[in-house]
């Protein structure tokens, strides 16, 4: 069987726990684990899980599980009747070809939404990948414990998709002109209209000689996860984990379940400091320490040495101290997949294409295409919370969200697209918590916490922005979020001046301690020609990207 | 004299057995004042939106310092502190935290679950016994001492004291009733109820702190998780409010169903025929016929603007649940009873932090008695639709449900 839980909307009712306990697991109060591949005995405990969650965030096979996750509202408040198509619209939509690059959340969902909404035409998904689409988020966690084995992430879907699938395949390409995608064994795909959903890859460790040592892994796909967790179970001595952001505090946190001594190097001043700030990032560090994380902040490693077999021995640190390790694991951030689309006529940075709200991509000039779109942690999407800067965004909930709309608006006429106006939702779940953030904690100058208290580790902190509410992140209080998100779409004035219960006897905003954005090297990697308006262009330059 | 408003007709008994009209009209206006300054809130969204506000107080205490009482003295035995239910974090969480840890995840997640064979086992004792009847009352027969026998066994009450408790109960639960008197008035009948089901409860701790065993107050007795131990006077205000809280929502839940089945016979023959759709149609019974009809007793700490208006701080705040579980704007179709209604975010066990402590309980009990009832009742007929009610408007159900039968049908006869 296939379960997902949509985790954006979970908020810890533990319904699910109770009913189907082999299945789903709660960490603390608040914070759920469970296995996205059960054994098909457990179908009338799954479906009772499902049918109890208060939030319905449980989604078990069947066609558009995925394309229906948000809330459903009533037939009466749902979108009024599609604008009427043109004749050439209702004809793709009966015959039309769309190409999908990127068989994963958001390639599965957009493809999904696609035949929810109606399009009959042919649908095909290409993927590096050889594997049906499967989950992420599992891979740091109960797969890790060993809880959940790798290949059991797969995500929910049946055959009626009808898509033509190449798997295992890489899109070497795109030739915007003649509407094809170029594959890495010499096919091309032709097209209509094209969605990418690339995604990312894990940052590998710079030095390559270092990275191929026996014992320095990353996590990001089900493959890595898999030799990650055989390494686990190993009992090596001591893993090392390089970066102290979601991914890698995640794992530290399964390597303490497993109670393998584990060293944390963060090279900012606590963990989770980039996303969430330093004010934040205490209690993090806090928690970690007292789960028995050996946490190094503020140093970098400096070399990983190896023996004379190849097989990782030990670390050098920036402080110049040394550790004997056994497993380094890689944990410091991603690179989004855009190398395939170098030269090809579209807005590509290392930030991602860049996409209007409507997910249509920019091309090269900055002018909005019409038959590219872009989804999930690929793509850059200006919002008009925040100033409509363009935000990249890494979270498993944008990926769903994005790719439905993507999916919709690569239907309908334009008095009839949706700008994608949903606040950035993310969760982790480490050494037993559960950590929710609504809005960008990053697009902030203060912060103050509304309810409970740092000491507690059970608390609402609320970001603000020049005197309006950003963001809000919670530990441990899964259940109030929704009212904060509120907040941010109301552009509430910061810091919130009301009475609430569990607030604390003094809210004093202070800075939320972010690093400052390191400035980042030289890449120039377009340049304009021309002198007069209408002959002015831009030119890709290849420098690295 | 001022006419009543909706929600004075709504507390009349007179319009117990059908209340949903008035939910209809009430829900034209999403956030209703009161003449005495309460606010009646009946839509889907402003609802969930309340339940999930902080500005929302559960604090009994904080709404009789709004209405500028001076507590009463206490009568009789010494009160216990407020349970869970009628407090705020941080108070409400640590205590509710420490009272799931016998109950449920993450310390102790097999336990209901785990219960099923015993629960389909005691609902079949219950049916056999009515042999050779060709009338039984859902009520008295099956659908009030199903869940007592299972609050009893799982708290640690023997099932023989039901009469000293029973009445007490009653007592407790009519205080729910706004009708039954003022704030004041009914917090101090509440307190004193819970003080003799305290003191009952007391001797009972006694006996299990001499002598503990697997249930859930010899577990709050003995606790020795990470976060400490409740005070003896929380474990009797705990388990109070579980053994009155863990029976009396569920004996309407079943009532409900078992009344909302004989009013559709197609579906209770698919229920005869397919006994897993008991799973999404009990979901659907929380959305059509709760048996917790609204939540009264909540305050605002805040000025609070919702639908257009501006709840004033210091507001009593009443949550219309069954109201918006049948919010249009919401469910479609909202007065059809659909067993299998997908995407079925109903409002039965409310939502938020004070979301039903027992609710994956209730759902496995109402699974199974209405699915034993349809296996088990041969061609029943309503006596009387519809059936006479309980007075009280918030925990809504059947005083009887009097049923005619042609026989009951042998345990495992489909």
């Amino acid at each position: 069987m296939r379960v997902v839980v949509d985790l954006t909307r979970c908020q810890g009712y533990a319904q699910c726990a109770f009913l189907a306990p082999s299945v789903f697991r709660m960490q603390s109060g608040d914070a759920l684990l469970y296995d996205s591949n059960p054994d098909d005995a457990l179908r009338e405990q799954i479906k009772r899980a499902a049918a109890a969650c208060p939030v319905q965030a449980i989604h078990i096979g069947g066609m558009g599980t995925l394309a229906a996750m948000q809330k459903e509202p009533a037939q009466r408040r749902k979108p009024r009747g599609p604008v009427r198509l043109t004749d050439a619209e209702a004809a793709f939509k009966r015959g039309g070809r769309i190409v999908i690059v990127g068989a994963s959340l958001a390639g599965l969902t957009a493809a999904l939404m696609l035949r929810t909404q109606g399009f009959a035409g042919s649908l095909t998904l290409i993927g590096d990948e050889a594997y049906d689409p499967y989950d992420r988020p599992p891979l740091s966690k109960q797969v890790l414990t060993g809880w959940v084995r790798a290949d059991h992430t797969l995500l929910p879907y049946s055959d009626e998709l009808d898509a033509d699938w190449h798997l295992g395949v890489r899109a070497m390409g795109l030739d915007l002109a003649g509407r094809q995608v170029l594959l890495a064994d010499g096919n091309r795909v032709q097209f209509d209209r094209l969605l990418i959903a690339t995604g990312a890859r894990a940052r590998p460790w710079p030095n390559d000689a270092e990275a191929s040592l026996e014992g320095v892994e990353v996590v990001r796909t089900r493959d890595d996860a898999a030799r990650l967790q055989r390494r686990l179970a190993a009992r090596p001595g001591r893993v090392l984990v390089i970066g102290g952001g979601f991914t890698g505090s995640e794992v530290a946190s399964a390597c303490r379940e497993l109670g393998l001594p584990v060293t944390v190097t963060e090279r900012g001043a606590t963990p989770l400091v980039g996303a969430l700030g330093g004010v934040v990032g205490a209690v993090a560090a806090a928690l970690q320490r007292d789960h028995g994380v050996d946490l190094r902040c503020g140093v970098t490693v400096t070399r990983l040495e190896g023996d004379a077999n190849g097989r990782l021995r030990r670390a050098h640190f920036s402080d110049g101290s040394t550790l004997n390790v056994d497993v380094a694991v890689v944990a410091l951030g991603a690179i989004r997949n855009v190398e395939w689309l170098r030269g090809s006529g579209l807005a590509v940075t290392r930030w991602g294409v860049a996409c209007d709200a409507a997910c249509h991509a920019f091309d090269i000039n900055g002018l909005v295409t019409g038959n590219i779109f872009v989804a999930g942690d690929v793509a850059r999407c200006p919002h008009p919370i925040y100033d409509y800067q363009f935000l990249s965004l890494e979270h498993w909930g944008n990926a769903v969200t994005q790719a439905k709309i993507a999916a919709h608006n690569m239907l309908s006429p334009e008095a009839d697209r949706w700008p994608h106006l949903a606040i950035p939702t993310f969760w982790s779940t480490q050494f037993g918590v559960s950590i929710k953030s609504v809005g960008v904690p990053t697009f902030s100058d203060a912060l103050v916490i509304t309810q409970g208290s740092l000491a507690e580790r059970r608390f609402v902190a609320v970001y603000g922005y020049k005197g309006r509410v950003t963001a809000a992140v919670a530990f441990d209080q899964p259940k109030w979020l929704e009212f904060y998100q509120g907040l941010i779409d109301a552009a509430a004035p910061f810091p919130p001046a009301f009475r609430t219960v569990h607030q604390p006897a003094e809210m004093r905003p202070v800075p939320p301690e972010f690093p400052k954005r390191a400035v980042s090297e030289h890449e120039a990697t377009v340049m304009v020609t021309g002198r007069e308006p209408y002959e002015r262009r831009v030119r890709w330059v290849y420098r690295h990207l | 004299m001022a006419q009543a408003s909706i929600f004075e007709q709504i507390l009349d008994p007179a319009n117990r057995a059908n209340p949903y009209p008035l939910y209809a009209e009430l829900r034209k206006t999403p956030v209703a004042r009161e003449a005495d300054g309460t606010y009646i809130v009946s839509t889907y969204d402003e609802i969930v939106a309340l339940l999930h506000d902080p500005r929302v107080s559960s604090d009994i205490r904080n709404l009789v310092r709004q209405a500028g009482a001076t507590p009463s003295p206490q009568e009789g035995p010494p009160g216990l502190p407020e349970p869970f239910i009628r407090r705020d974090p941080p108070d409400h969480d640590r205590l509710r935290k420490l009272a799931m840890r016998p109950f449920g995840p993450p310390h102790t997640p097999r336990r209901i679950d785990a219960l099923r064979p015993w629960l389909v086992e005691t609902t079949t004792g219950l049916l056999d016994a009515l042999a050779g009847k060709n009338q039984v009352d859902i009520v008295g027969d099956v659908a009030y001492p199903f869940p007592v026998t299972v609050i009893c066994k799982l708290l640690g009450v023997p099932r023989e004291d039901e009469a000293r408790f029973h009445e007490l109960a009653d007592a407790g639960i009519e205080t729910l009733d706004p009708t039954t008197g003022t704030l004041e008035q009914r917090k101090a009948k509440r307190d004193r109820t819970n003080a003799e089901l305290g003191q009952y409860l007391a001797a009972l701790a006694d006996a299990h702190l001499r002598q503990p065993g697997g249930d859930l107050l010899s577990g709050f007795l003995t606790d020795n998780g990470p976060d400490g131990r409740m005070s003896r006077e929380e474990v009797l205000s705990t388990a109070a409010l579980l053994l009155v809280a863990g029976h009396e929502t569920t004996v309407n839940l079943i009532a409900n169903g078992m009344l909302t089945l004989l009013r559709h016979p197609g579906v209770f023959e698919r229920l005869r025929r397919e006994p897993e759709l008991s799973i999404p149609l009990v979901e659907e019974l929380l959305r059509y016929e709760p048996p917790v009809q609204f939540l009264p007793d909540r305050v605002t700490l805040a000025d609070i603007d919702i639908a257009g208006t501006t709840i004033p701080q210091g507001s009593p705040l009443v949550l219309m649940l069954a109201a918006g579980s049948r919010d249009p704007e919401r469910f479609d179709d909202p007065d059809r009873f659909m067993p299998d209604r997908p995407n079925n975010s109903h409002l039965g066990f409310g939502s938020g932090i004070h979301y039903c402590f027992g609710a994956p309980l209730a759902r496995l009990e109402a699974q199974i008695a209405l699915t034993e009832l349809a296996c088990r009742l041969e061609h029943p007929r309503l006596v009387a639709d519809p059936p006479p009610y309980r007075p009280n408007p918030t925990l809504r159900g059947p005083l009887h449900l009097l049923v005619e039968v042609d026989g009951i049908r042998a345990a495992g006869v489909r």
